[in-house]
């Protein structure tokens, strides 16, 4: 890799001019605190003492009598201090943010998980706080959105181009240009200019450092496979990076939407619908049409709808490290529901995409083999989704009569 | 070629007007008629944007036209026939501006072919710094094309002079942080940041970002060649419509001298 963080041919930092002084400042903090023991060792006190960390690797017994293949674990990022893998990275950047000396951050957000993890940080070090969320995100996610501004964030809807993600990217880009002196961009995922997508991977590789040694200890053994969901790609980067060097096999689930051939999906490296383009900064496989605008996505989980995806995972899927596979909405909804009555376990809908292919493949894996399933986020903060694909009638109605107590007040 | 244009257009004037159109918004033929109106008002020099989904520069005005744009049905292949025929038309430089995706995903060679086949004379692109720009470098070299770049009040010296070496026809200094078409203070920061682009360069200075009237391009004079007017003409046009450009730019500036 060089210095501007290529990938093979992915990656790299495509920025305007007035961002070069800021990103040679965040690259500088970067590498000292990568250079610092101390600073990693601060970084896993903090996730300890807040965050609950190291989460279990739990092993899903049921599961895995009912497909009567391998044995199937799960590793709990749902128990995260705000139910999800998001925390990892953005406690981490908020200590830097403490070493460059900036007293405001700012974030883009999809679910939702994002947000609040990047407001629940900046309530904690006593920054000021802004997350720009796409209006139809703030639909879908809406108690992320009372949780955010509960804890003193100001969130900003974004009415411009397709209202998702990454439209929330490009407006916190623009107060970025704007505002750089005192801001820093808590940038939610393994994308973006480099040193982005190294630093998330970073952070978020206390995911996978946790992980190997827990299923060493419990299994006595590496996993076979492992799952994982890709949007942006941190979780699965953060899972992945414990094992790259190991004889395992590394599967990336990506949103299927409403299935490939529809072209409702956000499937960018297990489809030929994507190609290499430069967006957002950096150069990757791009959801696009022949000119080179971005194409409208689809996913039922709002943190998988991404046009993008990390420049490391497009150059692991170009080196064949990586195993890439899509799951559609509806098999996703089947997956949660199934580990919801087995395990009592309730993973985020973005999640439900790895718990998809798991239960597809284990089958085929004997009982001496173990499998490993990042439950990058719990299932929550999708209860209107959720509620809405069961079409479970007495939500409906829960619903129906909580509008009828506010209009008769 | 585009330097020794701009230092003739200079002796008629002190500073000259450099504008910006987005492609197709709200219409070709408007784009047209806005060229037109400009040229006959006396503009030097312009930008012609090519609309992309994600213009990460540029602020609200020029987002959202860039997304009507797009919206309905703009495509590349016209934005570069537009071009062509422009610069056919109307005797002054062209510039063709936009994100390096659109370069990128027409190949970036064919893409400074086509644009010198078409007549026009550089292009901007915000979103390329120089340390990734050696396709591009390459390929508007090879046809004769000046790559313009940007200089920050935030770049420092040593890189400005670095940008300096591969910057052709014009420098664009943008005036300040932030996007596109939010006011600019016109004071002693500017004064100060300008003198140390033009100690890096002997090339034009052109200063865009909220110029937006004549007091900002009176500050100018003397201190930038090119004053970018790029925003508040499209502000101009959703207002008062193609009617109002011509005599918003004849207002900019003093009659020239005969």
């Amino acid at each position: 890799m060089t210095e501007r963080g290529y990938y093979g041919q992915f990656g790299g930092s495509f920025i305007p001019e007035i961002l070069v002084a800021t990103f040679e400042e965040l690259v500088q903090a970067f590498e000292q605190a990568k250079a610092d023991p101390g600073f990693w060792d601060s970084y896993v006190r903090l996730m300890g003492n807040y965050s609950g960390r190291p989460t279990p690797l739990t092993y899903a017994e049921n599961l895995t009598e009912h497909f009567g293949g391998a044995r199937i674990y799960i590793k709990r990022e749902d128990l995260n201090h705000t139910g999800a893998h998001k925390a990892n990275n953005v406690m981490g950047q908020g200590l830097l943010v403490k070493r460059m000396g900036k007293s405001r951050v700012i974030a883009e957000t999809g679910a939702g998980q994002h947000g609040v993890a990047t407001a629940t940080m900046a309530a904690k070090f006593g920054f000021d706080c802004t997350i720009y969320m796409g209006e139809v995100d703030i639909q879908r996610q809406r108690p992320n959105v009372f949780w955010m501004e509960q804890l003193g964030a100001t969130v900003v809807p974004v009415t411009e181009g397709t209202r998702t993600l990454k439209d929330a990217i490009n407006e916190a880009f623009r107060d970025w240009v704007s505002a750089m002196d005192d801001t820093h961009y808590v940038l939610g995922t393994a994308c973006g200019p480099h040193p982005f997508p190294e630093m998330v991977t970073w952070f978020q590789s206390i995911i996978g450092r946790e992980a190997r040694n827990q299923v060493l200890e419990e299994t006595g053994r590496l996993p076979a496979r492992i799952y994982a969901c890709v949007g942006g790609g941190s979780n699965a980067m953060g899972i992945f990076s414990g094992f790259l060097d190991d004889d395992v096999e590394l599967i990336g689930v990506e949103a299927g939407g409403r299935g490939l051939e529809t072209g409702a999906h956000a499937t960018r490296l297990a489809s030929d619908d994507a190609s290499l383009g430069v967006a957002q900064g950096y150069k990757t496989f791009f959801l696009q049409d022949d000119d080179g605008q971005m194409k409208e996505t689809h996913s039922v989980a709002a943190g998988l709808d991404y046009v993008g995806v990390s420049p490391i995972l497009s150059h692991l899927k170009a080196s064949g490290r990586v195993r890439f596979t899509a799951a559609t909405d509806e098999e996703v909804v089947e997956a949660l529901s199934l580990s919801i009555r087995k395990e009592g376990l309730i993973p985020a809908l973005e999640s439900a995409h790895g718990f998809v292919q798991a239960f597809k493949e284990a089958p085929e894996l004997s009982r001496d083999d173990v499998i490993v399933i990042n439950q990058s986020g719990r299932g929550d903060k999708d209860i209107f989704t959720v509620a809405d694909a069961l079409e479970d009638p007495s939500w409906r109605k829960f619903i129906r009569d909580k509008a009828e107590e506010y209009d008769a007040h | 070629m585009l330097t020794d244009r701009l230092r003739a257009k200079q002796r008629e004037r002190e500073i000259l007007l450099m504008t910006h159109i987005v492609m197709g918004y709200p219409s070709f033929d408007d784009s047209l008629r806005v060229v037109e109106a400009m040229v006959e008002a006396g503009v030097e020099i312009m930008e012609l944007q090519i609309p992309f989904s994600e213009p990460i520069a540029d602020g609200p005005v020029i987002l959202h036209a860039n997304q009507e744009s797009l919206q309905a049905g703009s495509t590349v292949e016209q934005c570069l026939v537009f071009g062509e025929e422009v610069a056919t038309r109307f005797d002054i430089p062209f510039l063709l501006m936009s994100y390096y995706n659109i370069l990128f995903k027409y190949g970036v060679e064919a893409f400074a072919e086509r644009m010198a086949n078409a007549g026009l004379a550089g292009a901007i692109v915000p979103d390329l710094p120089p340390e990734e720009a050696d396709d591009y470098l390459t390929a508007m070299a090879a046809h004769e094309l000046a790559p313009v770049f940007i200089l920050s009040p935030n770049t420092r010296d040593e890189r400005m002079d670095q940008i300096a070496k591969v910057t052709k026809g014009l420098v664009y200094c943008v005036a300040r942080k932030g996007v596109t078409g939010q006011d600019t203070s016109f004071g002693d920061d500017l004064d100060t940041y300008l003198a140390r682009c033009r100690a890096a360069t002997d090339l034009p200075l052109a200063l865009g970002f909220g110029v937006k009237d004549r007091a900002d391009v009176d500050f100018l004079r003397g201190r930038a060649d090119l004053a970018v007017i790029g925003t508040q003409t499209i502000r101009v046009v959703e207002e008062q419509g193609v009617e109002g450009v011509k005599p918003f730019i004849l207002g900019l500036r003093p009659p020239p001298s005969t």
